[in-house]
């Protein structure tokens, strides 16, 4: 149905979030991809997520690299500057202008091609410069615009559409993201815009890298029995481990660790996090617990979900993303004047007698 | 020239000649010896006396332990390019002697350490040997190994000053400032010259007729690296992001940037910085994160060298198509591939001017020297946000790592940056109509563009594949190819407005010398010999590409035109061909390619299979053909 333009005149009624904007005003264009495709549910979700927020969409940079999941920015937040680079380079690109301008919300959206295959080096990269951003991971487990070929997400024994099986191990973004050291790492189901939507405001106002990976069946190449990434087997084999909130700073709620089953953890812009309901002794901010847990899950041939790894805000120094680790200004850079940056004449004059 | 009637015991020049101030030594050590500070000492002084001088530091690709030659050539006519014809050779690599020795022009000197004897059958009966035993010296004056390593470079700095007569004021002065903080080393370093200096007027007869004198050439010059000059202009331009991936011979040019930001761009109130330099995983990412800072506003560079910018190409395409300000540094190595990482080359002139798949064509500036790469590095910024697009400042091992002299670097402080056309929020709040991305409004080819976080009015998804004017995507061929014609017709439409070339013409001359960057010293210097020799050449440097307007009549208005450029198939020649309507058998080839800078003696030797050059007549004698030749003048 690409072929439609959206109209540009909404419906006077819509609900509108304190800054006077309706949900349709955090849409982008039609999007082109196949009828069911999870990327579009996924879109949906990033919407109400900053529709949520209340997020003014020019302050935010939507960048991707290349694939179905690349197009995806150009259909949400149509008044933010987006960059559809080349394939599996959006994270250097996210940190070259996050770098520039420190107050742009940068969401990158990127594919299992993009960032386990082609961008494996800068996805690893920009986990560890702890660039702050959301990345996004639409994770289908198959080259779609090529037409069916395994991503390196693809399960050991998973069929490909025409039955070819895939033997080699898969790489899996959520446990590389825990071991090079990610402070916020989720995994989601496309067909559950209910967890989705609070893992990405939460992921939004984390300071540092946050990585969700979510699971979106790609209809048209991999949706088949013998995938291991469609509707039907990830329902099957869901198994929501954490339920998790966002709480923004003014609903200040208390923190219940009495309860033994629910648990705050707070971020650094004063928002927090709220985990309703975790299982047993599941501590979702101790790393190797949760890398251990996920891949116990794993091993049984469940596909844990959920907000799995959240770093509480005292736990690190504030100075550890970054611009922390620059060390770099409060301001934006691309807001400094130019007289302030320029030596001037009389010290090039003094500089060169150390030259002669 | 002045005259001594002495003979000389020392060998050198025929009995009365004395040159003074035009001469060139090479000392051949072992890297990770310290040796680097003593040679840059022996320039600095002789920098200090007055007289034009260079340093080409000639090192391997190695850490510790294998051959290294740093060249000094002093020049009272200001002719400081590489030159081949040494008249004193400091032999301190045993592995190195037998080459060494033999690269002494007949007539010269070789100073090396006798503390053990050297080898019979490197033995030449046209040169004089100056044994100094500078191990035994400093073993006997000095404790611990790594300081007898250390002030043994010293001491044939000592030896040196004597023999050319290097004024030893200088020389002390400049340690006293190199070693202010360290009193102990300091007496170290002043009793280790003095041994030297005192040994070789003792057994020599100092000076050599071949030697140094003050003089005046230096006022207002410098000694400075291409690299640190371009970091310098960066800062000036007001750069306020690098990304990079650590390559020889471009390295230190971010290693500059970063101490001059440490330096001069620390928020005074807080220490913070003003500025964000980042090392990435590798060179695709560097172009990356340039590009992607250069689309959010800032003032973004790399500096990379020709396997570096091979990497990047994908992202140079992307940078041109989507029209994204962004600087990229080469400094050229010998390519291909890994080549010679340590030496110089000219290779990738034909690269960076198509850099990237489809139709792609960039601007390119080319410095001669670190002079130019200061200049160009701030006329890099403003025509990469002018034109929005990718810029190359393409220097050379040569400029980029070794000491030249130049003018003195300048500054005007009315400078303000050229933005190019950047909507501000005003401009887009009080904009009647949408704005579209690439549309040309103004017909000169460049659209205007805005800023993410500035205003809703101006937001744009910038995309690497098929877009409209309006910016939408597109697979349609009209709208595609309506793009991708503007961006060409922006591109040709710099010309005018870049570098024009540096011309010189001479009266009766019908044949000229086209070149390029760091060749500058060696043509000019060959310009120079053939007046002597009674022929008159013109003289044009490329500066900048796509060509100026300037270049085609030049090239028309000569029989032919020697290309000297350095590389093996002529790239400079071919682009001039491709680009230009000049007539191919207009155009002959001088190529050196060989890894070592450019000198006189190539583009001499180019042009004698060319045109009749008649004798040379500073050659006293024929020299043998190993032996560059010159000699001594008369």
């Amino acid at each position: 149905m690409s072929y439609i333009k959206k109209p540009r005149v909404h419906h006077p009624g819509l609900t509108k979030n304190r800054l006077g904007l309706t949900r349709r005003d955090y849409e982008g264009t039609m999007s082109t991809l196949c009828a069911g495709c999870g990327h579009d549910s996924i879109t949906a979700a990033i919407i109400e997520a900053f529709w949520e927020l209340e997020i003014e969409p020019h302050r935010v940079a939507k960048t991707s690299g290349i694939g179905c999941s690349g197009k995806t920015p150009t259909y949400f937040l149509q008044e933010a500057h987006g960059f559809n680079g080349v394939h599996g380079r959006m994270p250097s690109i996210t940190t070259g202008a996050h770098a520039a301008n420190r107050d742009l919300m940068c969401i990158g959206v990127s594919g299992d091609g993009d960032s386990l295959s082609i961008g494996m080096g800068q996805f690893a990269h920009v986990v560890r410069r702890n660039v702050d951003m959301l990345y996004i991971i639409e994770n289908n487990g198959v080259y779609g615009l090529t037409k069916g070929q395994f991503s390196a997400s693809a399960d050991v024994g998973s069929t490909a559409k025409r039955g070819q099986v895939n033997r080699e191990h898969p790489i899996d973004s959520v446990l590389l993201a825990l071991n090079l050291g990610a402070g916020f790492v989720a995994r989601s189901f496309s067909g559950d815009k209910e967890q989705l939507v609070p893992i990405l405001k939460a992921g939004l106002r984390h300071r540092g890298f946050a990585l969700i990976d979510i699971i979106s069946p790609c209809v048209t190449f991999n949706d088949h029995h013998g995938s291991t990434k469609s509707y039907q087997y990830t329902r099957d084999n869901y198994n929501q481990l954490v339920y998790a909130d966002f709480v923004p700073p003014a609903h200040e709620i208390q923190a219940s660790y009495e309860a033994g089953d629910v648990r705050t953890v707070g971020l650094h812009d004063g928002s927090s996090i709220r985990f309703r309901k975790v299982p047993g002794d599941y501590d979702p901010t101790d790393r190797d617990a949760v890398y251990g847990y996920i891949r116990e899950r794993q091993r049984a041939g469940e596909v844990a979900t959920g907000l799995l790894y959240v770093e509480e805000a005292g736990e690190v120094g504030e100075e550890s993303d970054f611009h922390g680790i620059q060390g770099t200004v409060e301001e934006p850079l691309v807001d400094y004047p130019y007289e302030e940056l320029c030596p001037g004449a009389e010290r090039l004059e003094r500089l060169q007698e150390r030259f002669r | 020239m002045t005259d001594d009637s002495r003979i000389s015991p020392n060998g050198g020049p025929p009995p009365g000649a004395v040159r003074v101030n035009d001469l060139a030594f090479k000392i051949g050590t072992v890297n990770g010896t310290g040796s680097a500070s003593a040679n840059g000492l022996l320039r600095r002084a002789i920098f200090r006396m007055g007289i034009p001088v260079s340093g080409k530091n000639l090192f391997p690709s190695n850490i510790q332990g294998l051959p290294t030659w740093y060249e000094i050539r002093a020049n009272a006519d200001g002719h400081t390019a590489r030159t081949a014809r040494f008249d004193m050779v400091v032999a301190m690599n045993p592995a190195t002697y037998k080459r060494d020795i033999e690269e002494v022009t007949t007539g010269g000197w070789v100073l090396h350490d006798s503390s053990w004897p050297l080898p019979r059958d490197l033995d030449r009966d046209d040169v004089t040997f100056l044994g100094v035993p500078l191990a035994k010296m400093t073993v006997d004056n000095f404790t611990g190994s790594r300081v007898r390593i250390l002030m043994k470079n010293i001491c044939y700095v000592g030896a040196l000053a004597a023999l050319l007569d290097i004024d030893m004021e200088i020389v002390r002065g400049l340690l006293k400032d190199t070693f202010a903080a360290k009193a102990k080393l300091l007496d170290a370093n002043y009793l280790a010259i003095d041994l030297g200096h005192d040994y070789a007027r003792e057994h020599f007869d100092c000076p050599l007729p071949v030697r140094l004198a003050p003089m005046d050439g230096n006022r207002d010059s410098i000694v400075i690296d291409g690299n640190t000059a371009a970091a310098l202009g960066c800062v000036y331009a007001g750069a306020t992001v690098a990304a990079w991936y650590p390559i020889t011979p471009s390295t230190s040019l971010v290693d500059a940037f970063t101490l001059f930001c440490h330096q001069f761009r620390k928020d005074p109130e807080t220490g913070r910085n003003r500025f964000a330099i980042i090392q990435a995983e590798d060179e695709l990412a560097a172009a990356g994160m340039v590009i992607g800072a250069g689309w959010a506003g800032a003032r973004a560079f790399t500096s990379t060298s020709g396997a570096g910018l091979s990497l990047m190409s994908e992202f140079i395409g992307l940078a041109y198509y989507a029209e994204v300000p962004s600087v990229f540094f080469d400094v050229q190595r010998v390519g291909p591939s890994t080549g010679m990482p340590t030496r110089t080359q000219q290779g990738d002139i034909q690269f960076v001017a198509y850099a990237s798949h489809g139709d792609t064509k960039h601007i390119v500036i080319f410095p001669a020297n670190p002079h130019e790469c200061f200049d160009f590095a701030v006329k890099a910024f403003d025509l990469a946000e002018r034109y929005q697009t990718p810029i190359f400042v393409v220097s050379d091992l040569d400029i980029g790592m070794n000491d030249w002299v130049v003018p003195k670097l300048e500054w005007n402080d009315s400078y303000r940056p050229d933005r190019g056309k950047v909507l501000t929020a005003e401009e887009l709040e009080a904009a009647t109509g949408p704005f579209h991305r690439y549309l040309d409004v103004d017909g000169d080819g460049i659209p205007a563009r805005t800023l993410p976080g500035v205003h809703p009015k101006g937001a744009y998804l910038t995309r690497g594949s098929g877009h409209d004017r309006y910016g939408n995507y597109t697979e349609d061929s009209e709208p595609y190819a309506d793009v991708l014609a503007r961006v060409g017709r922006k591109i040709e439409g710099a010309a005018p407005h870049l570098p024009a070339p540096e011309i010189r013409v001479r009266e009766g001359a019908k044949v000229a010398l086209v070149t390029i960057g760091g060749c500058r010293g060696a043509v000019l210097e060959a310009v120079d010999e053939l007046a002597e020799r009674g022929i008159e050449v013109d003289y044009m440097r490329i500066r900048a590409f796509p060509f100026h307007p300037d270049v085609e009549p030049f090239l028309a208005a000569h029989e032919v035109n020697f290309v000297v450029e350095q590389n093996r198939d002529g790239q400079l020649g071919k682009l001039l061909i491709t680009e230009t309507g000049a007539a191919k058998e207009s155009l002959q080839s001088i190529l050196y390619y060989g890894g070592y800078p450019m000198s006189c003696h190539h583009v001499m030797d180019g042009l004698a299979e060319h045109i009749d050059l008649g004798a040379d007549p500073a050659v006293v004698e024929p020299a043998p053909k190993a032996v560059a030749t010159g000699g001594v003048s008369a």
